[in-house]
């Protein structure tokens, strides 16, 4: 199990952010978490990152207890891609990939040239090697989280957690970046990432997590688990589930536009 | 760069439906981003060299300019004759000039150019602020306190220096202390509490100030306060020599790191840097550096604001080599704009003033170019 989480409870202030939450990752699974905006998905994140303290329950990674580990060593077991990002500084793509040597590389080192071969080869394998030398501030926000995605490979962490990795990428690049990650976790790497689309599961998932008002919803296949029932339910919309390609992929459709798209056909025929 | 925008070859790269690997041209151009982060690696080495030649080109020609005349045999001789027994060709006159009162006031310019301008490389990296100065925590102003307080009293020069550091230190250290206490944002909670310390020590020079004999404490206050490097003793350098030494080491050793804090608190950490250890230990040496040259060379503005960014412009703001750079340039320049406080007028301006001159347009500069680049 690359990470096992019993009865995580967080609040900020009086106010319970997590109950009891409970779930476990097998190695080399996607896991996609959904849930509505303000459910708790960041939280639950920064809490198996261990940025945010104070959390009950135990989270243990890899079979070690989160608590018991050194800030290094907590970065060898899980890398972090941000969700939105922006550097003050205009560093190179290559010295941004550099930084995940910090926890290889003593308190007062710097990288040495085998931390740089393995950044050029992370950016390599998700194809941005080419950007390698320009400023990191100065390509899209696509690259960039690519970028972010060889920085987590170079690290070298067991498991990768991803907020909402594809939020403000546009169409091309959102399939991009989910492919790169869809392939990262077929070589071994366990991910967890959250997102907005309950249908990405079905081509880019293994498992998913449904959050809702600080609890775990649902847990499991995406097919067993992103319903017509469930995502209406959270979401507080109308949504069918169709299927596609023989059931190799299904779609969520908004369906409260589609009756009253009918309605105006019926009354104009 | 021979891919022109980049983006569409980012996209067959990524896609894994084009599946057959690399295409001999991706392959091409990856050589090519090899090759030019290499030669840009190269170039700021070479900058760096140029940058120290400039130094030492500088520091040469200031140690003959002066309106008591010493020629460039005559200095290399004097300097020469500290290692080689010879017979001296010079006067002693000029040798007793050229020892206590030139030699020192080179070795204090470079001293604090080089101490100012890595201070404040290290605090915008530490704060991700390129607005940042070394006086950011108060620095400055507890150094400037301290100096009027010690003045006030009465004291010799070593020891406005010794009580200047002092409480420039204590000023830091009290920034920390209530960032340390208070909840929220830290890094914003310790730059307000820096503001109002500032403020706090600033209201007691103004005070001081009033309290001042106008005869003759005011206006060593206020001398003070504008920076000069005038009365560069050997004696008040050697002292602050330590813990500029002690903290330009441990800021240079940790260079690299600052590089990580620059991405914010929680990235650090997810890359395994103690991001607050490491905040607090580059804040630690930073305020060292800053506070000891304060101490000796009165308030001198500018130097730990621009440098950094100029520094920044001619070789990027990777902190391995934006760090040693900023001090080189540091140094040169405030050797230089030393040299001109010196030599521009009949009677000294205090060197403070004219950072500030050629210090504020050249930052205006700076930042207009800025917004044409994007």
């Amino acid at each position: 199990m690359s990470i096992d989480v019993k009865g995580l409870g967080f609040s900020y202030g009086r106010r319970d952010v997590l109950r009891d939450v409970s779930f476990s990752i097998p190695d080399g699974m996607l896991v996609n978490v959904l849930g509505p905006n303000g459910v708790g998905k960041s939280t639950l994140f920064r809490c198996i990152l261990c940025l945010n303290t104070g959390w009950t329950g135990s989270i243990t990674v890899n079979g070690r207890d989160l608590r018991s580990l050194s800030v290094r060593e907590r970065a060898r077991e899980i890398a972090y891609i941000p969700q939105s990002h922006s550097s003050v500084y205009d560093y190179n793509v290559l010295d941004v990939v550099l930084m995940s040597a910090s926890g290889g590389v003593g308190m007062f080192g710097s990288p040495k040239k085998r931390h740089v071969e393995r950044a050029w080869e992370a950016l390599e394998r998700v194809g941005v090697a080419h950007l390698g030398h320009r400023p990191y501030t100065r390509i899209s926000g696509g690259e960039k989280q690519l970028v972010l995605i060889a920085r987590a490979i170079a690290q070298d962490a067991r498991t990768i957690v991803m907020d909402e990795p594809t939020s403000a990428l546009d169409y091309g690049n959102t399939v991009r970046v989910l492919s790169a990650v869809r392939q990262l976790a077929r070589e071994g790497m366990s991910i967890v990432q959250s997102t907005h689309q309950p249908d990405q599961a079905f081509l880019y998932a293994d498992r998913t997590l449904v959050l809702n008002e600080g609890r775990v919803c649902a847990y499991g296949d995406p097919k067993d688990v992103v319903t017509k029932e469930l995502v209406s339910a959270i979401y507080h919309v109308d949504v069918e589930v169709c299927s596609l390609y023989g059931d190799k992929v299904r779609v969520c459709v908004p369906v409260s536009e589609l009756d009253r798209k009918q309605a105006r056909e019926e009354a104009e025929r | 760069m021979g891919n022109g925008t980049g983006e569409p070859r980012a996209v067959s790269g990524a896609c894994p439906a084009d599946g057959e690997g690399t295409s001999p041209r991706r392959a091409a151009d990856q050589d090519e981003a090899r090759c030019a982060s290499r030669r840009s690696a190269r170039r700021s080495n070479l900058a760096i060299a140029v940058l120290a030649a400039l130094l030492v080109a500088s520091s040469l020609v200031s140690l003959m300019l002066g309106r008591y005349p010493i020629n460039p045999a005559e200095a290399v001789g004097m300097l020469a004759h500290l290692a080689v027994p010879f017979d001296p060709f010079w006067t002693s006159q000029q040798e007793t000039l050229f020892f206590q009162v030139r030699l020192p006031r080179i070795v204090l310019a470079l001293l604090v150019g080089c101490s100012l301008a890595a201070a404040g490389a290290a605090y915008q990296g530490t704060f991700q602020n390129p607005l940042v100065s070394p006086d950011i925590l108060g620095a400055s102003q507890g150094a400037a306190f301290g100096a009027a307080v010690a003045i006030l009293l009465g004291c010799t020069s070593l020891f406005i220096s010794v009580s200047a550091f002092l409480f420039s230190i204590a000023a830091v250290l009290l920034v920390l202390l209530i960032g340390s206490r208070a909840r929220g944002n830290h890094l914003l909670i310790v730059v307000l509490a820096g503001v109002m310390v500032s403020s706090l020590f600033s209201a007691g020079v103004s005070y001081t100030k009033l309290v001042a004999d106008p005869s003759d404490q005011l206006a060593a206050i206020t001398y003070w306060l504008m920076g000069s490097l005038t009365g560069a003793k050997w004696g008040d350098m050697a002292l602050a020599a330590a813990p500029i030494a002690v903290g330009l080491v441990v800021l240079f050793a940790l260079r690299w790191r600052i590089n990580v804090l620059t991405m914010g608190d929680d990235e650090a950490s997810t890359m395994g840097v103690n991001a607050r250890r490491v905040r607090l230990l580059v804040i630690l040496a930073a305020t060292l550096v800053t506070a000891a040259s304060v101490s000796i060379s009165g308030m001198i503005g500018w130097v730990g604001l621009v440098i950094p960014h100029f520094s920044r412009m001619i070789i990027g703001c990777d902190y391995r080599k934006l760090l040693p750079a900023s001090m080189l340039m540091g140094a040169t320049f405030l050797l230089v704009v030393d040299d001109l406080a010196r030599l521009m007028a009949s009677s000294e301006i205090p060197i403070g003033i004219l950072t500030a001159f050629v210090g504020a347009p050249f930052f205006l500069y700076l930042i207009t170019r800025r917004k044409q680049q994007l």
